[in-house]
């Protein structure tokens, strides 16, 4: 760790010497006003959704047939849909399918799996890092989003099939973590984060590969290798380290591509499925799949407004802040 | 470089094998029994049977995988589930044609703006131009098509009356703009950025200032040194970004009713008609390999600094 802080004291004067380079980059972030307006707002969206149960003010299926298509009011915030929901309501449930999601594909599929697996084939080379390359190069051969609708599509059947055949099998009652896994909407989170996957390790991976790679041979692991550090903990404690600020710009990046990637699966009917609230559904709902966008726009805007306002401020607020996270991390490519 | 051509020409084709494999192995595996989904309520055992035995469905899967293949090489993809005795071929085609002509016009949309905007945000450095351009493109970036699609329909077909609210008529029609200009628009962001990074990067140069210093007009230089150099990353990354605009493109065809790819694909998935799911992804997938094998031959042509191992 020393010789990291050393590296960066001298590229930075500016910065007081002797502090952490986690608490320089802190430093470096907070001052820039639109970074930290950003990591607000995500900060603010991200409590929303995680605590979307007591904000709520409704229940997010319960429909009102007396009160439909009403605009804003003291009882209905954002007014209510043609089912007369609660349009507040389901915005907050839906922010929270897409916390959970970004959460769980970033951090399994880009931290977990694509950090691994840039480190092992960077620092190994050879044999492995062609296999790992090969199967991103499949992996990136899918133009965007199809190989995600493909497999959304495709595997949900099985999946469900499956969980059910799991919930039949082991019997456990509905309260129990492990009951009714199929009306608690745990296949639906399932299947799209399995879809979007392989969209979530390729770059990571390719990133931190190259990273690695480019240290590989620094004098300090090879201090390290000739006394003896075992290769994991040569990787993790001392590569690792040295690569966070890569990982921490490449999964911010991440956040906002999978909130997007998670909108389209839901608008086109293979993501989360209702009852549960997700934005995509929403935005497809309220707007007759898209073909009637034009009179909602001009006759109930809020309906349509309310979730689309959500998702771009998080995705918009996302990929500001990887621009700032960049420039925290890696100055000197400015 | 000879080669790395050699190399990349013969490592194509098993790329595409796996990618028709994992396509195959979806579509087969995935969705459980693909009769079944066929026969729907009118299923019985004696039925799947005489319709198994006639698609060849009780042969072992690698046949079963090699004759998809060679059928789709030659523009075959098997029988739609939702229409019947109607071959997926058949019925995508002119889909594709519509989707082809959209994409190429947002591409051109997306690179006929991106590129000289990031050259000039370049160029313009330090003055308020450069930063407004590309915070600019970033909103448009984030924009969902859900917005900028409504609203250019409300401001230039019912209120200005520019263009035609909606439908198909050609490459060559008003109808194109809009949704072209909806799929292409948030594209721009990725080229400008790009394109400004490798200009500042060229303008750093020394033969630039060789160039400046010799008292060549600052026009030349800007174009035949600067600009020529910094389209090259440009190349490699139309392959990759423009793939990025498809998932818009899906949405855009909703909205515009525009008889493409993404609505057909969408009825599709409703219907649960995985052989045209399939068909769809293969033929993406391809067309993505082809497209990024060109790029990289191209891109080994024109830089001769890039030396491949």
């Amino acid at each position: 760790m020393s010789l990291l802080r050393e590296s960066s004291k001298s590229q930075t004067d500016a910065i007081p010497s002797g502090i952490g380079p986690w608490r320089q980059a802190w430093r470096r972030l907070r001052q820039k006003k639109i970074a930290m307006t950003m990591l607000s707002i995500i900060v603010l969206l991200y409590t929303v959704g995680v605590l979307a149960k007591p904000i709520s003010t409704h229940s997010y299926s319960q429909t009102d047939l007396f009160h439909t298509q009403e605009g804003p009011s003291r009882d209905h915030i954002l007014g209510t849909d043609r089912l007369g929901r609660d349009i507040f309501t389901r915005v907050v449930w839906g922010v929270q399918t897409t916390v959970i999601l970004t959460i769980i594909t970033v951090g399994t599929g880009g931290i977990v799996l694509g950090v691994t697996l840039g480190m092992v084939a960077g620092y190994f080379g050879g044999k492995t890092d062609a296999v790992i390359m090969r199967l991103g190069e499949v992996v990136a051969a899918f133009p965007g989003i199809l190989l995600v609708i493909l497999i959304a599509a495709t595997l949900r059947p099985r999946i469900v099939e499956w969980t059910r055949g799991f919930e039949d099998w082991s019997n456990f009652p509905d309260w129990s973590p492990f009951g009714g896994l199929v009306e608690s909407g745990f296949v639906d989170y399932f299947v799209v984060a399995i879809a979007l996957l392989p969209f979530a390790w390729f770059g990571m991976m390719r990133l931190v590969r190259g990273q690695v790679l480019a240290i590989r041979n620094a004098d300090y692991i090879e201090a390290a290798r000739a006394v003896g550090v075992s290769t994991p903990r040569l990787l993790f404690s001392h590569i690792l380290p040295n690569i966070t600020g890569t990982i921490i710009v490449t999964a911010s990046a991440g956040m906002g591509a999978i909130a997007g990637s998670e909108l389209i699966l839901s608008f086109l009917g293979i993501g989360v499925q209702p009852p549960r609230p997700s934005l995509g559904f929403m935005i497809s709902d309220v707007s007759g799949r898209g073909t009637a966008v034009v009179s909602v726009i001009q006759n109930h805007p809020e309906q349509l407004l309310a979730p689309i306002a959500v998702i771009w401020l998080l995705i918009f607020s996302w990929s500001l802040l990887g621009d700032a996270l960049n420039d925290v991390f890696n100055p000197r490519t400015r | 470089m000879l080669t790395y051509i050699v190399r990349r020409l013969l490592w194509a084709p098993v790329l595409l094998l796996t990618v028709a494999a994992i396509v195959f192995a979806l579509g087969h595996y995935g969705p459980g029994d693909p009769v079944q989904i066929q026969l729907g309520q009118h299923f019985t055992e004696e039925r799947a049977d005489r319709i198994r035995e006639s698609r060849g469905l009780n042969d072992p899967v690698y046949e079963q995988f090699g004759r998809y293949v060679w059928n789709a090489l030659r523009w075959d993809f098997g029988e739609s589930n939702q229409f019947q005795n109607r071959g997926v071929a058949e019925l995508l085609g002119p889909k594709l044609k519509v989707s082809a002509q959209l994409f190429l016009a947002a591409s051109l949309i997306t690179i006929g703006l991106g590129v000289p905007l990031g050259f000039y945000t370049a160029l313009k450095q330090g003055s308020w131009q450069d930063p407004t351009i590309v915070s600019g493109s970033l909103v448009l970036d984030a924009m969902p098509v859900f917005l900028t699609a409504p609203y250019l329909i409300i401001v230039f077909a019912l209120k200005l009356d520019w263009v035609q609210v909606s439908g198909w008529d050609g490459f060559f029609s008003t109808q194109i703009i809009l949704p072209a200009l909806v799929i292409g628009l948030p594209g721009v962001a990725i080229f400008t950025r790009i394109m400004r990074s490798s200009t500042l990067d060229i303008l750093g140069q020394d033969y630039i200032r060789t160039a400046r210093a010799k008292g060549l007009p600052e026009a030349i230089v800007n174009y035949r040194h600067v600009a020529r150099i910094a389209l090259i990353p440009i190349l490699t990354l139309i392959g990759f970004s423009l793939s990025g605009l498809l998932g818009g493109a899906f949405i855009v065809e909703l909205i515009f009713g525009v008889p493409g790819v993404g609505r057909f694909a969408l009825d599709a998935l409703f219907a649960r008609d995985f052989p045209v799911i399939m068909a769809i992804s293969l033929i993406g997938a391809a067309s993505l390999v082809i497209a990024n094998l060109i790029v990289d031959i191209l891109y080994s042509v024109v830089d001769p600094r890039i030396r491949y191992q």
